[in-house]
């Protein structure tokens, strides 16, 4: 395993375009931080978002996870390129040669996939916890340490994300048409819903059958959390509409994007086993 | 002898195409052995199929004794197909040390490898900086990384200019005389026959000839003729027990024995008989008419 995880750190690290959206990646979740600073005056109306409560424990593992899982698409990059590659330059064909197994480079790439979503799930661990204890207003050890669900649904979002980048990286062998194959499948989501929508008019219906689609089942992991927030609340308490949200981190979806890595990661392998390299 | 690879009834089939049609041959240690055929007869693939790349329709193939999977196999094998392929962005150096991570061994032996295919100079810079005939030399050494048990080369010297194939095939011979098996597939007849000892001759996916390359030429040789009095001269080779046929083409006429006879003996036959000729060469076949004859003939 680390001999594997090994072999495609050096693929990796060597290559300058994907050393520098690693890099990227890793500068623009520290940017989260950022937020923080985030300071408005309009005369006497001062606003300032790091006091509105989106650092307070437990909220601040909600409201970061999502955000940061927005950055996943810098990782996605890496991750097509990593496997389309290996395609263009025909050294998928070199590495079995010279005797690599055809199941070691699928876990290979498995391994590294895994890796990049459990980083950046200590990265947002770490990050937010150094955040929550400057910025919130509870300090208390088992608030701090509750709701640590979305941490977890963070590293499943990444890990079937990045899964399906891997797949589609397999399955198209060249990047730009796979990332493109990728954006296409996002509105490909998109028009389905739209379609259910449209048939049955109640978005419960939509939504009912949509949350088994690879895109749609990850994104359902962490609900938006704005409208958790204090200021959205009174807004809308104002306007009169009820906000309730359902953001809480459901074993059932997490069950779907689980089923959607397997499902994932054995067709690449098939793919790789039929194909005539 | 310890045999190294055995194919059994190997087919394989692209659709209507079949690319590889029930061959079978073994590799023994300590030889060196040839694939011949044109372009497109199945060299390739065959080779593809052994080294895990393309997917058999049916027949099997072991490697050494057959106790081992054929990926932990190719760990022993060092085997270049078609293109050098690395990774362009980094150096010699460094995709040598992948290929030694992926087959389980140490780095020590990157320097001495690149020494031997005279890259050593260049190991920092990277690969597609390299002329094509510099990568063919590093697809060589990566090849030699584990001082595999056998080097199998597929059209080595294809695209290269004539003083890469000079190195190339210097290469080839210091590796062979110190006793690595190798198994070249080519479709240039002069390489095969200057490097190998056994050939196996492919045509569209069937197998024409395998054996030593020197039993391959089996025939008892031709004579070449000229002679004043053609029609008599004709007329006697066509009763002539020892000559299978005569072809007449430019003036020369060509008589194919099928029997041992040497050229004395046949000029003082002829004397006897009153045929008096005015050219006389007795020539064995070269190993590319003899070529092209096999796969013309079937």
């Amino acid at each position: 395993m680390l001999r594997l995880l090994n072999i495609e750190f050096i693929k990796l690290w060597n290559n300058k375009a994907s050393k520098v959206l690693i890099l990227a990646y890793f500068i623009l979740l520290s940017l989260i931080a950022g937020i923080a600073a985030i300071k408005f005056n309009f005369g006497v109306f001062d606003f300032h978002l790091a006091e509105q409560g989106i650092f307070n424990f437990p909220f601040i593992w909600h409201f970061n996870t999502y955000v940061a899982a927005e950055l996943k698409f810098f990782l996605a990059i890496v991750i097509v390129s990593m496997v389309a590659n290996e395609y263009s330059n025909k050294t998928i064909k070199q590495n079995l040669i010279d005797g690599l197994s055809k199941k070691e480079f699928i876990i290979s790439k498995f391994v590294t996939v895994a890796v990049f979503a459990f980083i950046s799930t200590l990265f947002i661990f770490i990050l937010s916890l150094i955040l929550g204890l400057i910025y919130s207003s509870y300090n208390e050890t088992s608030i701090i340490f509750s709701d640590l669900e979305y941490l977890f649904a963070f590293f499943v979002k990444l890990l079937g994300f990045f899964s399906f980048c891997l797949f589609v990286g397999m399955l198209i062998k060249r990047s730009a048409f796979a990332l493109g194959f990728l954006f296409i499948w996002y509105m490909f989501e998109g028009i389905v819903r739209l379609g259910l929508f449209l048939m049955e008019s109640t978005k419960e219906y939509a939504d009912a059958i949509t949350q088994f689609l690879p895109l749609k089942s990850m994104s359902n992991l962490i609900e938006q959390p704005l409208a958790r927030l204090g200021a959205a609340k009174e807004i809308a308490s104002m306007a009169g509409e009820d906000l309730s949200y359902d953001y809480a981190v459901h074993w059932y979806e997490i069950a779907i994007v689980l089923g959607w890595t397997a499902i994932f990661i054995f067709f690449s392998y098939r793919l790789l086993l039929k194909r005539d390299l | 002898m310890e045999t190294i690879l055995q194919i059994n009834n190997l087919t394989k089939k692209f659709g209507n195409l079949t690319a590889v049609n029930d061959l079978s041959f073994t590799i023994k240690k300590g030889n060196v052995y040839g694939i011949l055929g044109p372009n497109g007869s199945g060299k390739s693939t065959t080779l593809g199929i052994t080294l895990n790349v393309v997917n058999k329709t049916s027949g099997d193939f072991k490697w050494f004794d057959g106790s081992v999977s054929t990926h932990e196999a190719l760990k022993k094998v060092g085997a270049i197909i078609e293109r050098p392929n690395f990774y362009p962005y980094m150096s010699a150096y460094k995709n040598l040390k992948l290929v030694c991570k992926i087959k389980g061994i140490d780095y020590s032996k990157i320097d001495e490898k690149l020494e031997v295919v005279g890259l050593l100079e260049r190991k920092h810079s990277k690969f597609k900086t390299y002329s094509l005939g510099m990568k063919q030399r590093l697809a060589i050494a990566s090849a030699l990384l584990n001082d595999p048990e056998i080097l199998i080369l597929d059209e080595p010297t294809n695209g290269l200019d004539p003083q890469g194939i000079h190195q190339i095939r210097a290469i080839i011979r210091h590796i062979a005389s110190q006793g690595t098996t190798i198994l070249l597939a080519s479709h240039l007849l002069d390489e095969v026959e200057k490097v190998c000892s056994h050939v196996v001759v492919l045509r569209k996916g069937e197998k024409l000839y395998s054996g030593r390359v020197d039993e391959m030429i089996s025939s008892n040789g031709f004579f070449e003729l000229k002679c004043d009095d053609e029609e008599k001269l004709l007329q006697y080779l066509e009763q002539h027990t020892s000559i299978e046929k005569t072809i007449k083409k430019e003036g020369l006429i060509t008589a194919f024995l099928n029997a041992p006879l040497s050229a004395s003996a046949f000029n003082k036959e002829l004397v006897e008989k009153g045929i008096y000729i005015s050219h006389l060469v007795m020539r064995k076949e070269s190993l590319e008419e003899q070529f092209l004859q096999l796969t013309d003939n079937k």
